[in-house]
């Protein structure tokens, strides 16, 4: 070195100087709680679910705690619970999606009109709206992958859209329920009911618990899954690790998109009848996002799984059938709700801090 | 004389109507750790993005081991086995080590779990992780599951740079690895540096601490107006020589100033 400034030789003499060390720092039980938190959110919805059972269990008895009562909570929710995994997907990327309950009708609608108005079989009539579920999955991913738009914009664009699709398409005609059964029962495939022990579970409820562990596998144990986590997390930095962002991004709004048309599947089961005007359309975003957030999926992206979206969802369930077993005004249900959403992303806060 | 590893003949790179490169030339020989310095806007970040394969030159080429290649994105030149720690890093805090060190070139299992389900091997690339961290010394990682968000910036670079220095064959490109550092951390950094090239793999290091280029670079490659002035040898010159020629106030002797 030609400079005469060794001003940090001092450094270099104590290069034995404890560096980077990764010891674990004491802490209590707390702080165990805290790690536990920290490395599984799905716990946090998972602990609330458990206690809102336990509450509702001790007040009602076991009126509540029949196997009847449990399975018809699942039964309520597997069109959100299907509808929360989807939008889940899209949160863990730093989107939202608006239009999954649009889009889940629309999907329905597509798969009744298909079959009643142009005599596609059934059969054939299902795949078909799955693929245009997929489609218009697509659409949003390329809006928000290529042209850069924010999720937000282009899904209130799209839910727009499809909402008005939908009903020129169908020209707001239901198709009843006795009808679909006499002429294509296997649009009402996913209502087929099943009894085990007292316990009523619908095909429908089936493919909502398939559609959770099968994206829970991928997300934890696939490459895909850790990408769309990336993604998510940091889409600059995931690009420059090797990650391919746009095809990550396609592939997950089009997932989303398929699993929409689950729902509309779904949908029909538990309904029976094919309607435009379900209030899923309307509604369906806003309760998925309710789910996802109360299941401490973080808005921000690359935080969180879709078990706790699952759990999310089974609380608002057992919230309802609860509030409703005991008599509640219904709005109590929305008022407790509400609450459970600020609390949920105050837990998350908290959890979110890596030192306390 | 050997060949150059890395080598970039005539290499131009307009931005509009500015000229980023402007016909520049650079070798990197084997096992030396080449410094990059130049003045900001001297077009030392773009000769690098042009390197590591982030940015596609206007023209000239970049020879690999002598061989002409052209790399049309970072992918490409990983492919080669060029791997570059970006100074912001490039990596998903939310995610484990292990997730991190292999991020976009996952191990899956063998057999149908692997083929089929696409299941990842994560006791590989867990042990892998380890073996490559034990390797640099960072063996005080205790747990590699441990998020990335957990760690403190300079175990963040041991990272990245084990990363790089894992999957980087050919070349390991450092830029700005000590600039967001403290004064221990950094050290720790340096030495790290030296420990990859002491395994025979070249370094080019861009730097903006002189102090750090002096100490650990062999060769220094002075970047002014979009082209290489010079490259000095750190014993033969100050600091203060090198600063000069960046900044345009003075010029090396063998060189004419151009402009």
């Amino acid at each position: 070195m030609a400079s005469a400034d060794h001003y940090e030789d001092v450094v270099k003499s104590r290069g034995d100087e404890k560096f980077a060390e990764f010891e674990p720092s004491k802490k209590g039980l707390w702080g165990h709680f805290h790690d536990a938190l920290h490395s599984t959110p799905a716990l946090v919805p998972l602990i609330v679910l458990v206690a809102a059972l336990i509450v509702f269990g001790i007040v009602l008895g076991g009126r509540f705690f029949s196997p009847f009562a449990l399975t018809l909570i699942l039964q309520q929710v597997q069109i959100v619970g299907v509808l929360a995994a989807a939008q889940a997907l899209i949160i863990l990327t730093a989107g939202i999606d608006l239009s999954v309950g649009a889009l889940a009708v629309l999907c329905s609608v597509i798969m009744g009109q298909l079959t009643f108005r142009y005599g596609v079989p059934a059969v054939a009539a299902v795949p078909l709206g799955l693929a245009c579920g997929t489609a218009i999955g697509a659409v949003n991913g390329w809006l928000v992958s290529r042209i850069k738009l924010p999720p937000f914009i282009v899904t209130l664009g799209m839910w727009q859209i499809v909402l008005a699709v939908n009903y020129l398409y169908s020209h707001n005609e239901t198709i009843r329920a006795q009808e679909i059964e006499a002429q294509a029962p296997f649009l009402q495939l996913m209502g087929m009911k099943f009894n085990v022990g007292g316990a009523v579970f619908t095909l429908g409820v089936v493919a909502m618990l398939a559609v959770v562990l099968v994206l829970t596998y991928v997300l934890k144990s696939t490459a895909w899954g850790r990408h769309v986590y990336a993604v998510g997390d940091d889409p600059e930095a995931a690009q420059l690790a090797g990650v391919n962002r746009h095809r990550t991004l396609m592939s997950v709004y089009m997932l989303v998109g398929f699993i929409c048309g689950i729902a509309g599947w779904v949908m029909i089961g538990r309904f029976g009848s094919v309607s435009p005007s379900a209030t899923t359309g309307v509604i369906g975003n806003i309760q998925s996002i309710t789910a996802v957030v109360i299941g401490g999926i973080s808005l921000f992206g690359g935080r969180g799984s879709i078990l706790g979206a699952f759990f999310g969802a089974l609380i608002v369930g057992v919230f309802e059938l609860g509030l409703r077993m005991s008599g509640a005004d219904p709005q109590w249900t929305y008022l407790l709700i509400g609450v459970l959403i600020i609390t949920a992303v105050t837990v998350d806060q908290w959890i979110r801090k890596v030192t306390q | 004389m050997t060949r150059p590893v890395l080598e970039a003949r005539g290499l131009v790179k307009r931005y509009g109507r500015v000229t980023a490169l402007d016909h520049c030339d650079f070798d990197l020989m084997p096992g030396e750790i080449l410094a990059v310095i130049g003045d900001n806007g001297a077009g030392k970040s773009t000769l690098i993005k042009a390197l590591s394969g982030a940015v596609q030159p206007n023209g000239g080429e970049i020879l690999l081991d002598g061989k002409p290649v052209q790399f049309a994105s970072p992918n490409d030149a990983r492919a080669h086995g060029i791997e570059t720690v970006y100074q912001t890093l490039a990596m998903s805090p939310a995610l484990s080590i292990a997730d991190n060190m292999f991020m976009g070139r996952e191990i899956r299992q063998s057999g149908v779990m692997g083929r089929v389900f696409r299941r990842l091997d994560r006791r590989a690339m867990e042990e892998f992780s380890r073996a490559k961290l034990a390797e640099l010394g960072l063996m005080t990682i205790q747990n590699i599951h441990q998020t990335v968000e957990t760690l403190s910036g300079g175990q963040r670079q041991g990272v990245a740079v084990a990363r790089a220095a894992a999957f980087g064959s050919r070349v390991v490109i450092l830029d700005e690895p000590t600039a967001a550092l403290g004064v221990k951390e950094s050290r720790r950094v340096l030495d790290l540096i030296q420990e990859v090239r002491s395994r025979g793999i070249p370094i080019i290091l861009i730097s903006h601490n002189m102090p750090h280029v002096f100490e650990v670079a062999d060769r220094v490659h002075v970047h002014r107006l979009g082209k290489r002035l010079c490259v000095i040898n750190p014993k033969e010159h100050s600091m203060a020589d090198a600063v000069s020629y960046m900044t345009g106030a003075s010029v090396p002797d063998n060189v004419a100033e151009p402009a």
